[in-house]
């Protein structure tokens, strides 16, 4: 295991937590938890090679959660000096106080066993802050050069964002967690430019819990897929408009997790279920009475939620409430058995154990229940994605993320993506231009037909998954095969327009 | 304890550069969450950021610490200058802006302003009655109000002083009946929360619920509809975002010229409007001055503190203005206008509430607000998203019953070009981009063939 940066070790982490902790207790607070945090962020953009964006910004501070009276107070600080911590859990006390008197719900936690003193650091190789900028600079100005290289390519973006994220967490049971966390989201984009318009044409390498080895090493073939994209981006720009209807879909991972994360990810999330988030992202069709009884999807469809993978985003040792992760079914043979749970909606529901999805983007943010990496299980010894789309007469090949959009109770969503290609009669027969598909959730996935080995088998993801007010980002990822869909709606983006 | 004042000027002090801008940001911000008639979470936080921006030639190094202490500074400024040696040149290296380009604050020696929970004294037992009167009603309220207080103070080795207090809250308020099967919602900007009437927006929250006792399945196809201010502030304010000057010059957006160039003097609407940004409008004031904690398209560390003013982006319905940089108004030969945190859409003469629109409608819908808008297709800017919390139909001047949601495809430039009528501007809060954006008005719209791409089951 790698070691914690000793820079975040050397703050006075169990001092402060001492001083906030027995502040609130003294104050009676039935419940009261302490974090300290310190996430360093690098943003790297350059366009047409020439560096554009350079900025690096770390958030530094703490917070301090507490139930009193059955209502949660919270409040954060940036002082890092005992007397600050004890100041900030009298605030939380206080805040507590005089919300009480519109809190109509008493709070309780499921209990969660005390794990005393744990480390825990995600898996990477190299830090991104050990290396220096001009390399980091050099290497995408060299993706870009390659690709403004080719002629067919007007305009290059090539941007790198990186976070190293270390978590101190404290509670009155015993449970105090150090934690070390590292992701990082390369992208690179070509776009060209005609007399009719213009087309772009992005990378598919998902953001991951990995180091800088991402972008230097063999884990993704950088050199293939730079050469690639502006042949990708030519045949694009030549391809023929598609014509609206029904087809069948091979969807490919790179375009498949933000499905997964849209359709199935939220909509199983239980604090949304149960309409805490109602005002804001929204409810959920899948609501509490349908668990065990609604068919999802088709018998191929299995989803577990996850926040143990190794490389995930959403990957941790402990949530922030203390709770050590897990992994659990969502959906098995396409029954809907299992949500997403925090420990205070976990009591609610008469729920044992919370499942570890508690998670604050900021020092200054309150815990809220977050996504865990949500993925669609492969099928063993299943086909490949040629073999998929083999069995296709007439369809699309669907490949990489672009835009999403879904309704409030996760019904009805829209995606399109980096490209599309035809399929007629097993093979592929060329791009097609201008696709947006547009389904139902559980129609959508119970004409799910088959999935792809583990062989096809990616972990997606996104850095930028919102929800809450305040509004929080989390990292999240998703697994996916490559995976064949029957009769799905296709859109043509341009008479949409009205053009 | 130092001052933000102080930092700034140690920070300048210390830098060893060719140029230096240092930005201090103090923020303060009080927040409540309500759900089924009950509080929630809530918090009060508090975020002290410096920022240093070390200028070596044409490179630029920076670096943003929060809670940086007096001994952390020189560290800081280090960092950056270290950042600057590594970066190499910038696109955007230009001259630090001078005194006299200058925008103004407010007076540099004063403390940083600050909220905290007691913004809420008199808006919280008013919320209080609200989540009763549901209650006993079998209505449930569900919102969010939020407060911050932004004090920000840039200084920069060109001999700027500059600091500007920005205060920003809003406050949201959704109804559902007890079943959760018609809903209803409201929002709106606010300074200090002393504006916020609650009973009266519960109210009208209470008259749509009302309008929903009738049910009317529609389904997907072009309507002529009715935009309140908020819902056309959710299409606005992503074209405004989209209008990126540099962009539109390398023929990457909606407002490139086929061919090359930009599409400033196109006639976008049939109407006469004016859609516009000015940091003095009053209730929607806003820093007046540019703050580029780093560069980006649209805006560019080299350029903090340039003075901000009115600037008209659409002007009697032609397109006037993009968003510049001083570099990319060297490009396209247009004036540098760069973004501003507020956007206001006039039309001369246009004096109908939406009520009267809706009084003078023979068939059509009226929208409450859009969520979930997402691009679709860059060129036409094409954006998807959902109608929620309350579509209606009119017939004949009057609300005749509640309508299934659809997901729409609109593009808002093509919008503009299909425009039937605009209303009198109002304060608007728009729904899908209010974490970022608050300070909008709008006229209600009626556009004749809105495009309802399908049928939404969500309510």
């Amino acid at each position: 295991m790698r070691e914690i940066d000793p820079e975040f070790t050397a703050l006075p982490l169990r001092a402060l937590a001492d001083a906030a902790l027995s502040r609130a207790r003294d104050l009676g607070a039935e419940h009261v938890d302490f974090r300290l945090e310190r996430i360093r962020r690098q943003t790297l953009r350059l366009s047409d090679g020439q560096l554009e964006t350079a900025a690096d910004a770390d958030d530094l501070g703490f917070a301090v959660r507490v139930v009193k009276d059955g209502t949660w107070g919270f409040a954060a600080g940036i002082d890092l000096t005992p007397d600050a911590a004890r100041r900030v859990a009298e605030q939380a006390v206080e805040v507590a106080k005089v919300a009480a008197a519109i809190n109509r719900e008493r709070i309780e936690l499921a209990p969660e066993p005390a794990y005393g003193e744990r480390v825990w650091t995600s898996s990477y190789e190299v830090d991104p802050f050990t290396v220096p900028i001009a390399d980091k600079v050099a290497l995408l100005a060299d993706w870009s050069r390659r690709l403004l290289a080719d002629d067919r390519v007007a305009h290059s973006d090539a941007s790198l964002l990186q976070v190293k994220e270390n978590k101190f967490y404290a509670d009155a049971a015993g449970t105090v967690t150090t934690q070390q966390r590292v992701r990082v989201a390369p992208v690179v984009t070509a776009v060209a430019v005609h007399e009719g318009g213009f087309e772009t044409m992005r990378s598919l390498a998902p953001p991951a819990g990995r180091g800088y080895e991402y972008l230097t090493g063999p884990t993704w073939d950088w050199d293939a897929e730079l050469a690639r994209i502006p042949e990708y981006l030519a045949e694009k720009l030549a391809a023929p408009s598609v014509e609206a209807g029904v087809y069948d879909l091979v969807i490919d991972p790179s375009n498949l997790w933000l499905t997964i994360h849209e359709s199935i990810g939220h909509a199983t999330e239980l604090d949304r279920a149960l309409g805490y988030e109602a005002a804001y992202a929204g409810t959920s069709f899948a609501t509490p009475e349908k668990l065990n009884s609604l068919q999802y999807g088709s018998k191929v469809m299995n989803i577990i939620g996850d926040r143990t993978a190794e490389h995930g985003l959403s990957t941790i040792g402990y949530d922030d409430e203390g709770v050590e992760t897990q992994s659990w079914d969502i959906v098995r043979d396409g029954r809907f058995v299992g949500y997403q749970t925090d420990r205070r909606i976990a009591h609610l529901t008469g729920r044992e154990r919370s499942n570890g999805c508690a998670f604050a983007d900021a020092p200054s943010s309150m815990p809220l229940q977050r996504m865990a990496n949500v993925s669609l299980r492969p099928a063993a010894d299943g086909p490949s994605t040629d073999e998929l789309i083999a069995g296709v007469d007439r369809g699309i090949y669907v490949v990489g993320d672009k835009s999403w959009s879904i309704d409030m109770q996760r019904y009805n969503f829209q995606f399109t993506g980096q490209r599309f290609y035809k399929i007629e009669n097993g093979r592929l027969a060329g791009q097609l231009r201008d696709v947006a598909y547009q389904a139902v959730t559980t129609d959508f996935w119970n004409s799910l037909e088959a999935v792809g080995g583990p062989q096809t088998y990616v972990l997606g993801g996104a850095f930028n998954c919102g929800k809450g007010q305040p509004g929080q980002v989390a990292p999240v990822s998703h697994g996916a095969p490559s995976a064949l869909f029957r009769g799905v709606n296709i859109l043509n983006a341009v008479k949409e327009a009205g053009q | 304890m130092t001052t933000p004042q102080e930092t700034v000027e140690r920070a300048l002090a210390l830098s060893r550069t060719d140029g230096c801008v240092v930005i201090a940001d103090e923020s303060s911000g009080a927040n409540l969450r309500w759900a089924g008639n009950t509080l929630t979470t809530n918090g009060v936080t508090r975020s002290r950021r410096l920022t240093v921006i070390a200028i070596a030639g044409e490179a630029t190094g920076m670096v943003s610490r929060a809670g940086v202490t007096t001994d952390q500074i020189e560290d800081l400024v280090r960092a950056a200058e270290r950042a600057a040696r590594e970066s190499g040149p910038a696109d955007d290296a230009a001259p630090l802006v001078d005194p006299a380009q200058a925008g103004s604050g407010g007076a540099w020696d004063a403390p940083a302003a600050e909220t905290s929970v007691g913004v809420f004294e008199g808006f919280a037992p008013a919320l209080g009655e609200a989540f009763a009167a549901a209650q006993d009603a079998s209505r449930r309220l569900y919102g969010f109000a939020v407060h911050e207080m932004n004090s920000t103070f840039v200084g920069t080795s060109a001999g700027l002083r500059l600091r500007f207090d920005e205060p920003t809250g809003k406050f949201e308020l959704n109804a559902k009946t007890a079943d959760m099967s018609r809903s209803a919602w409201a929002g709106t900007g606010t300074p200090d929360f002393r504006d916020v009437d609650v009973a009266g927006m519960a109210a009208g929250l209470t008259k749509r619920l009302d309008w929903g006792e009738r049910r009317v399945e529609l389904p997907a196809g072009r309507y002529e509809t009715l935009l309140p201010p908020g819902a056309a502030s959710d299409l606005m304010t992503y074209m405004y975002w989209s209008a990126g000057a540099r962009d539109a010059h390398e023929g990457r957006t909606v407002f490139s010229r086929p061919g090359g160039g930009t599409r400033v003097g196109d006639t976008l609407s049939n109407l006469p409007l004016r859609l516009y940004s000015d940091p003095a409008a009053e209730g929607l004031e806003c820093t007046p001055f540019v703050v580029a904690h780093a560069s980006s398209r649209e805006s560019s560390v080299f350029e903090n503190g340039l003075a901000l003013n009115s600037v008209d982006w659409i002007s009697e319905g032609r397109l006037s203005a993009l968003l510049q940089t001083r570099q990319s108004a060297a490009l396209t030969g247009l004036p540098v206008t760069p973004g501003v945190d507020n956007l206001i859409m006039e039309v001369p003469g246009a004096t109908a509430t939406l009520e009267e629109m809706v009084a003078s409608t023979r068939r059509g819908l009226l929208l409450t607000c859009l969520w979930y808008i997402r691009e679709v297709d860059p060129q036409s800017l094409l954006l998807t998203g959902l109608t929620r919390d309350g579509v209606y139909l009119v017939e004949d001047g009057e609300v005749v019953g509640e309508v299934n949601n659809f997901r729409f495809n609109e593009s808002p430039v093509g919008l503009l070009s299909r425009l039937a009528e605009a209303g009198r501007t109002e304060r608007g809060l728009s729904r899908e981009w209010s974490d970022y954006f608050t300070r909008t008005a709008m006229p209600p719209l009626r556009v004749a063939d809105f495009n309802m791409s399908t049928v939404s089951k969500a309510s």
